[in-house]
């Protein structure tokens, strides 16, 4: 159904921030003793496997809205024909989208594989990124507090828009580009 | 609060599913070998990223990140605030952590939106767990391209408007 995606489960990214996360843990052991290493340890630990079930949720909604959706159907919506309602839907999108970054990705990829535009994709992840009430409420509020938060989400509400416009036409200038050459 | 999102995240997988399985058995049965493929491809990459993340931010100067960008910091402040939200690894917590502690020890409220907004688009771990291996490397990086001035514009709103 979509169209093949290069997925690898090791790759040079994914050897950078095991790098970093060995030097880092190495360390902490050395400079503060065990018993710390394995209080993060149990954290990360804990984080990861409490995580685990939204990841698998994500990859199914990314899954699932593939096969439901025809192409042209996504297309039409957030493809590059889209204009400005494309760009605002995905916005819309993005920020109701429940889950962290292991959902929204994997949707995102899918949709863009489905024939969403890249402007489109950019505003989805970066509305769910700037204005997605779940991360502000459960993360951000216990931080924060209302008033910040609500401030800090009223000036982030234009961002998506513009950069998935900026996105659209970078995409579209570098496709023309590509086509003359 | 996390109960509900996830609830409200399942009642959406189970919601699409009836509807894949509504259309076609085989369909259903192909779309779980695809998603269970994408987990297991993932799980790796999350495993070392979520492990990592603690010990990360375990290495940072945490103490002297408020000095860096103070009210009276200006945009020199906004650029070392957005270049600091970048550099802070992923993790849910620690990136709003540290812009708490900064906005407690004094630091200036738009200089911390620069924080966390620069934080939450470019942490670079985020990317390249997360992003690099969902999307196609090309939208990433014109992603990243295109959210460059962001934190500068949410800050630059937030010294207008003089909130929060």
């Amino acid at each position: 159904m979509s169209a093949p995606r290069r997925r690898r489960a090791f790759d040079w990214s994914a050897a950078v921030i095991a790098a970093l996360a060995v030097t880092a843990a190495v360390t902490v052991y050395v400079r503060d003793g065990h018993e710390r290493f394995l209080a993060i340890l149990t954290d990360d630990l804990g984080l990861f496997g409490w995580m685990l079930p939204k990841v698998l949720a994500g990859c199914l909604i990314g899954s699932f809205v593939t096969l439901l959706l025809p192409r042209e159907t996504i297309a039409r919506w957030v493809g590059s024909e889209s204009g400005l309602a494309g760009i605002l839907f995905a916005t819309f999108a993005g920020a109701i989208m429940p889950g962290g970054p292991f959902t929204i990705y994997p949707v995102a990829g899918a949709l863009l594989a489905a024939g969403a535009d890249a402007g489109a994709a950019c505003a989805f992840v970066i509305a769910w990124t700037l204005i997605g009430y779940t991360r502000a409420i459960v993360w951000e509020l216990p931080f924060f507090g209302a008033d910040f938060v609500l401030w800090r989400v009223i000036f982030s509400l234009p961002l998506p828009i513009l950069a998935g416009l900026a996105a659209r036409a970078i995409w579209q200038s570098m496709a023309r580009r590509g086509d003359a050459a | 609060m996390t109960l509900i999102i996830d609830l409200l995240l399942w009642t959406i997988v189970v919601a699409l599913g009836l509807a894949v399985v509504a259309r076609s058995q085989s369909l259903f049965v192909d779309s779980l070998r695809l998603a269970a493929r994408e987990f297991l491809a993932l799980l790796p990459r999350i495993a070392i990223g979520m492990i990592g993340s603690g010990f990360i931010a375990e290495m940072l100067p945490q103490h002297l990140i408020p000095s860096w960008f103070g009210s009276g910091t200006g945009p020199w402040g906004l650029v070392i605030a957005s270049v600091a939200g970048a550099l802070t690894p992923g993790g849910p917590v620690v990136g709003f952590a540290i812009a708490a502690a900064a906005l407690k020890g004094g630091a200036g409220a738009p200089q911390v939106i620069a924080y966390t907004i620069a934080w939450a688009l470019f942490a670079l771990p985020r990317v390249l767990i997360y992003e690099i291996p969902s999307m196609p490397p090309r939208v990433v990086w014109l992603r990243v391209a295109v959210s460059l001035p962001l934190p500068f514009l949410a800050a630059w709103a937030a010294m207008i408007v003089g909130k929060p």
